[in-house]
């Protein structure tokens, strides 16, 4: 059970930088338009013609 | 109303950036699809000087960043203009900033409880399976102050929108449901850490975790989607444009957004304008249709020193008028004050989800003591009487409960947003589904908004057909109903206004005129009642007389007739005169209708239906209803409102026709059967699971699976709900309405 010392603190490490993470997400204001960026993914708009 | 847009002072909504740059929101309209997205974003980035350009697909607002010296705002919007969409700068309201603020917040409360109820949830599925083989002690020990660990500080900061509200309400004296809700929260939390203290098997960490985070997905849905309805309602305000010519101090004229006018401004009203705030004629007299106000349909007269009011329509004199905050003895001064009186009834009202909890919560609680009690006497130790007692507070915290309406109101929030109806408080809902009465203002609600032409039946189409065309090119509001009446949306080249007369053209080589009946050497007609219109048409030898006047909303005969079948009591009041209100009244059958009142009047009135114990609806649109609106049991006002009323109605719907009334009350009512089955779902619920609670059978495991299981059936019957398809509501007023309205004309 000593492998428990490690792998416990590491999961949980991993869901804070989650957690972390999507706050980073809400701040940088990600969740503000829900319908544009599926659009936007199709625009050709920055590729080189 | 929407001049020309390169002529507009929009400095007041320009934002300074960062390196000389300036920045905008604005609020579009003509957004359909997802190409346009990419095609105004396009277009507005080719535009020399912009720097960025983008476009919330959610909000339907448009943030365009530009360098401050290469370009600016009002050539901007023309560039918008140009390729279809009619945009119009926007500024937050205080209220949608603070709903977004709670938004966010919410969102961030249930990212931790998320967070937290996963990890925790991974360590107690390892004890739960560990107690039935081979955990040792000491593993399940360090598994707990894990939990504990992770559940603490996560409940103290998710559990933050129960705890606030709950003391709250304590404080408040009357407990709501996040009473109960936080109770059982820091008993289950408490209960678990003495355990894991004491070298327990069972701890409740998960169970106290996972109940925030089912409770803050309904807040937080419920609040996006009141967050939506805020946005949408923003951008319609926003998109009326309203513009003001102000008169600057050099005595030229400036227009301007009508939010930046400040008392004490100056401005000058043209004919066919609105006017565009309250204040006191300077100088010019003029004929105004103060329907949006009073709901009187007949035109006033009225001359310098008179006080006019926001939303009044000018006809044909220019005024200048000085802007006025509200003053002593005004008639808005009147109509705030007894708005405030009559909104304090409304702020009464209980909503289901607390009347259930002040029901639910002393029942749980007197439980959970006597199963203590019951078990101390039996001989149990305290310790395990506690732990029991304790179970069942967890096992009964109103997980199904504390869902069961707003997962409803959400789904049903959904559904009148798709129809263009937007609701405005959060128990409105609630209250139209009690409604029993409605009482509807004739002007602007049962009638549209704008005047229409009534007699075009008898008219030769053609003539009819010439004269909307040239009306295209007058602003004078009797030209305007004549114009909506064409199929040809082309105004003719050359078209000569002649002030206080009309407006002609030549077609053909023939002399085509229309305004007054000097002006087009028409034979005088005699209007068929006091409040018709007129406006007379010569072509060659050809002349007609148009009769224009209030015309009914195209369905409000079968609507009212559906209301009236499914058993609401209906009634007029109006603020127009008597005889303008009786024959409309006959025609709808309506048995109860008054005319010629006053907003303290209309108070009186709904108060004494209140008195006949009925829960009456009023549905109005004008300045002098705002009062009535507050002072009923629940209220609807058309997009089309004065803002007053809009601000004191429970929701507004977004249509020519009247069918949102019945939508509005359909759907309420439906909304409410689920939440009522839906709390019927929690005493069942609880009925099964309170027993064991008491019995001592409640595991951890058991109490978890119980509050998703419950939680997910309660979600799943608020989809059953039935949506209404929207009616096209982009539809103007065409000719559609004219039907109706000749019918009536002829009755």
């Amino acid at each position: 059970m000593n492998v428990l010392v490690y792998l416990v603190p590491i999961a949980l490490a991993l869901g804070i930088t989650a957690l972390f993470a999507f706050m980073w997400s809400l701040k940088n204001g990600q969740y503000e338009d829900s319908e544009g960026p599926a659009h936007r993914i199709l625009s050709d708009e920055d590729v080189k013609k | 109303m929407y001049d020309a847009p390169d002529t507009i002072d929009f400095s007041s909504f320009v934002r300074p950036a960062e390196q000389g740059r300036a920045s905008m929101d604005l609020a579009l309209d003509g957004v359909d699809c997802a190409a346009c997205m990419d095609d105004i974003e396009r277009t507005m980035a080719a535009v020399p000087g912009v720097v960025s350009a983008r476009l919330n697909l959610t909000t339907y607002r448009l943030r365009l960043i530009w360098e401050a010296e290469k370009t600016n705002a009002s050539a901007l919007i023309a560039a918008l203009a140009k390729g279809g969409y009619r945009a119009y700068p926007f500024e937050q309201s205080r209220v949608e900033q603070e709903e977004t603020r709670r938004t966010q917040w919410l969102l961030k409360c249930l990212a931790v409880a998320g967070f937290a109820s996963m990890n925790i949830m991974l360590l107690s599925v390892s004890v739960w399976s560990g107690n039935a083989t081979d955990i040792t002690p000491e593993t399940r020990d360090f598994f707990h102050w894990l939990s504990a660990l992770i559940a603490l500080p996560a409940a103290a900061y998710a559990g933050q929108p129960f705890f606030r509200s709950a003391l709250a309400s304590m404080r408040a004296g009357k407990l709501n449901m996040d009473f109960p809700i936080s109770l059982g929260i820091l008993l289950a939390l408490t209960m678990s850490v003495v355990e894991t203290a004491l070298h327990g098997q069972e701890a409740y960490f998960d169970s106290a975790v996972m109940l925030l985070l089912f409770l803050l997905a309904g807040r937080y849905l419920d609040q996006a989607m009141r967050k939506r309805t805020r946005a949408a309602a923003g951008n319609l305000a926003a998109l009326k444009g309203e513009i003001a010519q102000r008169v600057g101090e050099d005595g030229g004229l400036v227009t301007v957004p009508v939010g930046v006018l400040k008392a004490g401004d100056q401005i000058f009203v043209r004919p066919g304008d609105r006017i565009p705030a309250d204040g006191m004629i300077l100088s010019g007299s003029s004929e105004i249709d103060t329907s949006l106000v009073t709901g009187e349909t007949m035109r006033t007269r009225v001359g310098s020193g008179a006080q006019v009011y926001a939303g009044s329509m000018n006809f044909d004199g220019a005024l200048n008028v000085q802007v006025t905050a509200a003053g002593e003895g005004t008639m808005l001064d009147e109509v705030a004050r007894l708005v405030e009186k009559a909104g304090e009834a409304r702020s009464r009202y209980l909503r289901l989800a607390d009347r259930a909890a002040r029901v639910y919560a002393p029942i749980v609680h007197v439980t959970a003591a006597s199963t203590l009690i019951f078990w101390l006497l039996m001989g149990a130790g305290a310790h395990h009487a506690i732990i029991i007692a304790i179970s069942v507070l967890i096992i009964t915290c109103p997980c199904a409960l504390a869902l069961a309406v707003p997962a409803v109101q959400v789904v049903a929030a959904g559904h009148l947003f798709r129809a263009g109806i937007f609701l405005n408080n959060a128990d409105a809902l609630e209250r139209l589904a009690e409604i029993d009465t409605i009482v509807f203002d004739k002007t602007g609600t049962l009638t549209l908004p704008d005047p229409n032409v009534v007699n075009a039946g008898t008219i030769a189409p053609e003539l009819l057909r010439r004269a909307a065309r040239v009306a295209l090119s007058s602003r004078h509001p009797l030209a305007q109903a004549v114009a909506r009446l064409g199929v040809d949306a082309t105004p003719f080249d050359q078209v000569e206004e002649v002030a206080g007369a009309g407006v002609r053209t030549l077609v053909d080589g023939i002399d085509l005129r229309l305004g007054h009946a000097a002006f087009c050497d028409a034979q005088v007609h005699q209007p068929s009642s006091p409040d018709v219109s007129l406006i007379y048409v010569r072509y060659g030898d050809q002349q007609a007389a148009i009769e224009i006047r209030q015309s009914l909303r195209p369905d409000a005969m079968a609507i009212v007739e559906t209301l009236r079948r499914r058993g609401f009591d209906l009634h007029i009041f109006s603020g127009d005169r008597p005889e303008a209100v009786a024959p409309l009244a006959r025609q709808l059958g309506i048995a109860d209708a008054q005319g010629g009142m006053n907003p303290a009047q209309k108070i009186a009135a709904i108060e004494s239906l209140r008195a006949q114990w009925r829960k009456v609806l009023m549905v109005g649109d004008g300045m002098n209803d705002a009062p009535a609106l507050a002072a009923a049991y629940a209220s609807l006002s058309p997009i089309t409102a004065a803002d007053l009323a809009q601000a004191q109605a429970d929701a507004v719907f977004l249509s020519d026709r009247l069918a949102p009334v019945a939508q509005a009350l359909d759907l309420a009512r439906q909304a409410r059967a689920l939440m009522r089955q839906n709390l019927w779902i929690a005493v069942v619920y609880n009925a099964f699971a309170v027993p064991l609670a008491i019995a001592g059978y409640v595991t951890p495991l058991i109490a978890a699976a119980a509050m998703s299981g419950s939680s997910i059936i309660v979600t799943l019957n608020a989809l059953r709900m039935r949506g209404v398809a929207r009616k096209d509501h982009t539809e103007r007023s065409a000719p559609t309405p004219l039907t109706v309205a000749t019918q009536e004309h002829r009755a």
